[in-house]
């Protein structure tokens, strides 16, 4: 078994004419706490669908445990994503189920547990994200954050061997923030899986990340550990971990000179 | 000078118009082709239902059980109306005695099969539409294909299944529920001879010909209606504005394709 879980080569994506993708590598090792960084819009849960196999690149290729994700067959494909657990943006709970059948879902699709067994599981994991009490409640009574702590719960009902968290930290009070931070690097000690984290969030995501890569007008711009970056001399990174808005970073999305705009 | 500027944009715009038309229609063709491998899909993944009927009953009962409502009273005015039409215009012959198997034929082989598709399409269909689109914009479908589960077998097909099993179903209590309406009206309120009333369909309503065809028409728009459906709520665009056209899209298309449908089925069914 190699090291590396996750190899992203020579990656190219296109949205209708924008690139989104031009060239990106990335290695994403088995064990730790991966993180994705970089400003809105530059194609993060772009980057996560992909791994996942939802969309396809246009050119490059992504393995995922030696497995070319783009040249499996369907079949293979679902095998290869019962082991991978993926938190949506949105928290993408199965409205018409309540909070503890949503986290049955993939137990009842993928195992043959007895009924007794999985209600043990899932009062498990959903007591792991706080949410124990809210198991009978409907998907449409919860708060944004609370439906993405019962997707987080569901992501590690079949105990993958990867997590993707698509910003596990917007919309959590300060309290159950750190409770999900600490959550989520123990449950990457625990299970000893790989867990990747897409997130704005620079001090937390640094605090609980072991490499950080960031990406920037689809390419990495910069990797390294969090204590590597915080120190780095690309005016890039210092940027982007401060918040300053002078630099190289953009904050506007691409467009033609405002005068030639607002003066036509 | 101007007249040749004129002449320009004049031409100009009419090639904008004749691209705009021939865009269209590679744009309608494509879609056609789409929903085409989307049925043949929808079809492999139904047999995935054979392990989890559960699915299908629910189905069944929120596609099905939900429009009898609307089906029974629509079925039950139309048979009374027609009652009360055929019945004026007949008196003038002395024939209001065929007043049953005129409203028992009309129904069998043309209203029943076409009302009730309508109204299933705009009951049901717009239902099965907006239910599955929501699904897509809030990354539901998106989420149960990364738990590896197939959304076309868990969500797509069961809906599939049930619009096509239950519309022949409507349709027939749709018949029926309209015999019974023109019953009250010639023979309870108009005071028709109940047994004319009856004898008369008994004899001259053909089983192959009337009561199957009008099945097999009820069929055929069942599928084509849940279809649609399902289809135009799959391929949504995720937004509240791309669905609201969704929903619009299968309301209009369907009908219009059940009545042209009724027409060349018709054509083929009943030529003498
Ligand atoms: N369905 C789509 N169709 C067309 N363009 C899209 C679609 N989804 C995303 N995009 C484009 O792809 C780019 C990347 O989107 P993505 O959602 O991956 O960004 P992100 O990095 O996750 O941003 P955020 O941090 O705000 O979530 C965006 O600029 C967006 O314009
Ligand atoms: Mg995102």
């Amino acid at each position: 078994m190699s090291d590396i879980l996750v190899k992203i080569r020579d990656l190219h994506f296109s949205r209708g004419n924008r690139k989104i993708f031009d060239g990106l590598s990335m290695d994403i090792p088995r064990q730790g706490i991966t993180a994705i960084m970089g400003p809105s819009g530059t194609g993060k849960t772009t980057l996560l669908k992909l791994i996942g196999g939802q969309l396809t690149p246009d050119q490059g290729s992504i393995e995922v445990d030696g497995l070319n994700v783009h040249q499996l067959s369907t079949g293979k494909l679902f095998d290869l994503r019962q082991r991978m657990g993926m938190l949506f943006q949105s928290g993408a709970l199965l409205t018409d189920l309540s909070v503890f059948e949503n986290v049955a879902y993939p137990l009842r699709e993928h195992t043959k547990l007895s009924e007794a067994m999985i209600r043990y599981m899932v009062l498990l994991k959903l007591n792991a994200v706080g949410l124990r009490g809210a198991a009978e409640m409907m998907p449409s009574e919860l708060s944004g954050g609370m439906s993405r702590r019962v997707a987080l719960a569901r992501a590690i009902a079949l105990d993958p061997m990867m997590i993707m968290y698509d910003e596990p930290f917007t919309g959590q009070d300060p309290i159950s923030m750190g409770v999900l931070v600490s959550l989520i690097s123990e449950l990457n000690n625990a299970l000893n899986i790989c867990s990747i984290v897409v997130s704005h969030d620079v001090p937390d995501t640094l605090s609980i990340s072991d490499t950080v890569h960031f990406i920037s007008a689809g390419k990495v711009v910069e990797s390294g550990s969090p204590e590597t970056l915080r120190n780095s001399q690309s005016e890039w990174t210092h940027q982007f971990i401060h918040g300053d808005a002078d630099g190289p970073v953009p904050f506007h999305f691409p467009a033609d000179p405002i005068k030639d705009d607002l003066y036509r | 000078m101007i007249f040749a500027l004129k002449g320009k944009s004049l031409f100009n715009s009419l090639i904008d118009r004749i691209q705009h038309v021939g865009a269209a229609t590679i744009h309608s063709f494509q879609r056609l082709g789409h929903a085409s491998v989307f049925l043949l899909e929808v079809i492999a993944s139904c047999t995935s239902l054979l392990t989890r009927p559960l699915l299908l009953v629910k189905q069944l009962h929120s596609v099905g059980v939900q429009t009898l409502i609307i089906i029974v009273v629509a079925g039950l005015f139309v048979g009374m109306v027609m009652a009360l039409q055929s019945y004026y215009a007949l008196i003038d012959f002395g024939a209001e005695d065929s007043v049953g198997v005129m409203v028992a034929l009309s129904l069998m082989r043309e209203l029943g099969p076409v009302i009730t598709a309508l109204l299933f399409a705009g009951r049901a269909g717009s239902a099965l539409t907006a239910e599955i689109g929501l699904m897509k914009a809030t990354e539901q479908l998106s989420g149960m294909e990364m738990m590896a589960v197939n959304p076309m077998q868990r969500i797509v097909a069961p809906r599939f299944l049930a619009g096509v099993i239950s519309m022949p179903l409507l349709a027939t209590i749709f018949s029926a529920v309209g015999i019974i309406g023109a019953y009250l009206v010639a023979v309870e309120l108009l005071g028709l001879d109940s047994g004319a009333f009856w004898s008369q369909p008994q004899n001259k309503v053909d089983l192959y010909l009337d009561l199957y065809n009008g099945i097999i028409k009820s069929l055929v728009f069942g599928i084509v209606a849940t279809w649609i459906a399902v289809f135009e709520g799959y391929d949504c665009i995720p937004t509240s504005e791309g669905l609201g056209q969704a929903t619009t899209r299968t309301v209009v298309h369907s009908s219009l394709a059940i009545l042209f449908l009724d027409f060349v089925l018709t054509a083929l069914m009943f030529t003498k």
